[in-house]
């Protein structure tokens, strides 16, 4: 079975500025993908040439067997749907006319257009003028056009900017059912938190080059990142006593500042030092975290790059 | 094919609902009623006057109106989607970009012409009615012959509009060079015409040159379509004193109209397909 999206040293140079450098990635079919980065990390970019909007300066994209901007990309275009950043619509239109406008350019049959309006829970406002919809109603709309004539792969960007935890459950809901139905997402954010449990894998961008790609469990073991143990003692107990302990077991260790403590598990030691904290009678409540994509994100580095660092295209 | 008249529908559409069309018709229509009305109030008498001097006055004022309107309607259909922010979700949908600008003029060209017939229709209808010795054969020649052109002339500057639409990155720009275009085609072109006319003083040079010199601007070659058929004692001495030397065949000015209208369109899709969004 061939990549959804297949992307071979990619580049794209706007007016001598590289906005993507050597961009090397796949996106496999019927699986969800987070693209992470900062703003202006190149995630738009990369997106616009996945759609064939733009043409790179350098390297190849193939999406769902076919070029973006070669012979069959009108054809291919049918194959994908796409919800921009801060999408807008025709503002004089309704919600229905302007889904059946596109559903019409899209050769969606029009009853689906209906359809999806009332998946994504805007069946009520469907005959009112777009002008007047919220953000939130703008992106539902978004994602109702995206979902026309059942495209095979679906393209997100920015989806949850600027909507409330409500609206981004809902989104992510139907994210899930896509997957169900076996759709491949890209789904860009800068939200990283969110996102990590609706993705089965990341490709992480920075300044324009790609600086680690992989399923969550991957990105964990390739930074070494370790989890973290948070320990609250008894109010009977004595601080400085447990710190001996700690130090006896060579736990790395802080104490925040409400007098928690935050202990480094070391790989492969996490059940043997829980075992350990749960028979300790000074101590209250244990609290696991894994690295979370949020973390591992800061520890990658995403911030600022360091000099004479190997992009992961030359590694592979 | 079909994405092109699902385009194009829109923009219809859009106009009649922006009220542009009703504008433009009602527009068109009291001018022509009270040009032929109040025409002859100079000359002292108040009623309607001679069909021909009235298409004459029409073409005229159509002259300055079509273009600026034609401008008007259009000079956003590319720009003002970029501003909105519409226009990169439509072009992640499957139609080509030659589909979207093609759609986009047909709809304008659609609305402008819709107007016209509308506009100009009426007021022949009236005319006709109140006036039984302008109902020959020669009059409906003419008016069609006028409805037509004007037609051609509203599509050249619709294709002229969708140049400064895609090569401009915003909207305010894309305005002030619609209004630049229309004064240079409107006004600067023929006061440059007669700037040429008094230097050479009527020299050989300028009289076989000349006449091809009107070709460069299709207002131009509209008045020419419009008053060449009419023929002298319209009203419009001065014009055709300035042409009186070269005779246009009426297949020649219709063939320049079109180019106006093809090259500028052209010229859209080709700047449009190179375009980075």
């Amino acid at each position: 079975m061939t990549n959804a999206i297949d992307i071979a040293s990619l580049g794209k140079r706007y007016k001598g500025v590289a906005a993507l450098a050597g961009v090397c990635a796949s996106v496999p079919m019927g699986r969800v993908i987070g693209l992470l980065g900062h703003n202006g990390a190149g995630k738009s970019t990369l997106i616009k040439l996945i759609l064939g909007l733009i043409k790179p300066t350098s390297g190849q994209v193939t999406v769902l067997g076919e070029s973006p901007w070669g012979q069959n990309a009108v054809s291919l275009r049918r194959r994908i749907g796409y919800l921009p950043e801060s999408v807008a619509f025709y503002g004089n239109l309704t919600g229905s006319e302007v889904i059946r406008y596109l559903a019409g350019l899209k050769r969606a049959p029009q009853q689906q257009a209906g359809r999806l309006l009332e998946r994504v829970g805007l069946g009520h406002a469907k005959d009112r003028r777009i002008s007047t919809y919220s953000k939130g109603m703008k992106q539902r709309l978004g994602l109702a056009q995206a979902l026309l004539a059942s495209p095979e792969l679906v393209v997100l960007d920015e989806p949850t900017a600027g909507l409330d935890p409500q609206a981004t459950r809902e989104l992510y809901e139907i994210v899930g059912e896509l997957r169900a139905e076996g759709h491949s997402v890209l789904v860009s954010s800068h939200v990283l938190a969110e996102l990590e449990p609706h993705i089965d894998s990341a490709l992480i961008l920075r300044q324009g080059e790609l600086l680690a790609a992989g399923s969550i469990g991957d990105l964990r073991r390739q930074s070494g990142l370790p989890g973290i143990v948070m320990v609250q003692l008894k109010g009977s107990s004595d601080p400085a006593e447990f710190v001996r302990k700690l130090d006896a077991l060579g736990l790395v260790h802080e104490v925040r500042h409400d007098g928690q403590f935050n202990l480094q598990i070391a790989e492969g030691g996490k059940l043997a030092l829980l075992q350990q904290l749960a028979s300790d009678s000074a101590i209250d409540d244990i609290v696991v975290k894994e690295a979370s994509l949020a973390r591992l994100y800061d520890y990658l580095g995403a911030g600022a790059k360091r000099p004479g660092e190997q992009s992961p295209c030359a590694a592979s | 094919m079909r994405s092109i008249l699902i385009i194009s529908r829109k923009e219809f559409r859009d106009d009649l609902r922006n009220r542009w069309t009703i504008a433009v018709a009602v527009l068109f229509a009291v001018l022509a009623l009270s040009i032929s009305y109040f025409g002859g109030a100079a000359a002292g008498k108040i009623g309607f006057t001679s069909f021909d001097a009235t298409l004459a006055s029409l073409t005229t004022l159509a002259a300055f109106v079509v273009p600026l309107i034609g401008l008007l309607i259009a000079y956003d259909m590319v720009v003002g989607e970029q501003d909105n922010g519409t226009l990169l979700l439509v072009l992640s949908y499957p139609i080509s970009r030659a589909e979207l600008v093609a759609g986009k003029f047909l709809g304008h060209c659609g609305a402008l012409t819709a107007a016209t017939l509308a506009g100009f229709g009426l007021a022949v209808v009236i005319i006709q009615v109140m006036q039984p010795e302008a109902r020959t054969a020669d009059a409906w020649l003419h008016m069609g012959n006028f409805v037509l052109s004007v037609s051609v002339l509203g599509a050249s500057f619709v294709a002229l509009a969708s140049v400064i639409s895609v090569m401009t990155g915003d909207k305010a720009r894309a305005a002030g060079l619609a209004l630049v275009t229309w004064l240079v085609t409107v006004i600067l072109f023929d006061l440059c015409l007669l700037a040429v006319l008094v230097v050479s003083g009527g020299s050989r040079w300028e009289q076989s040159v000349f006449p091809y010199l009107l070709y460069l601007n299709p207002i131009d070659v509209f008045r020419l379509i419009n008053l060449s058929t009419l023929g002298s004692g319209s009203g419009n001495e001065l014009f055709m004193g300035m042409t009186a030397t070269h005779i246009y065949r009426p297949w020649e000015l219709y063939l320049a109209m079109s180019l106006w209208v093809a090259v500028p369109f052209g010229l859209a899709q080709f700047l449009f397909r190179r375009k980075e969004v």
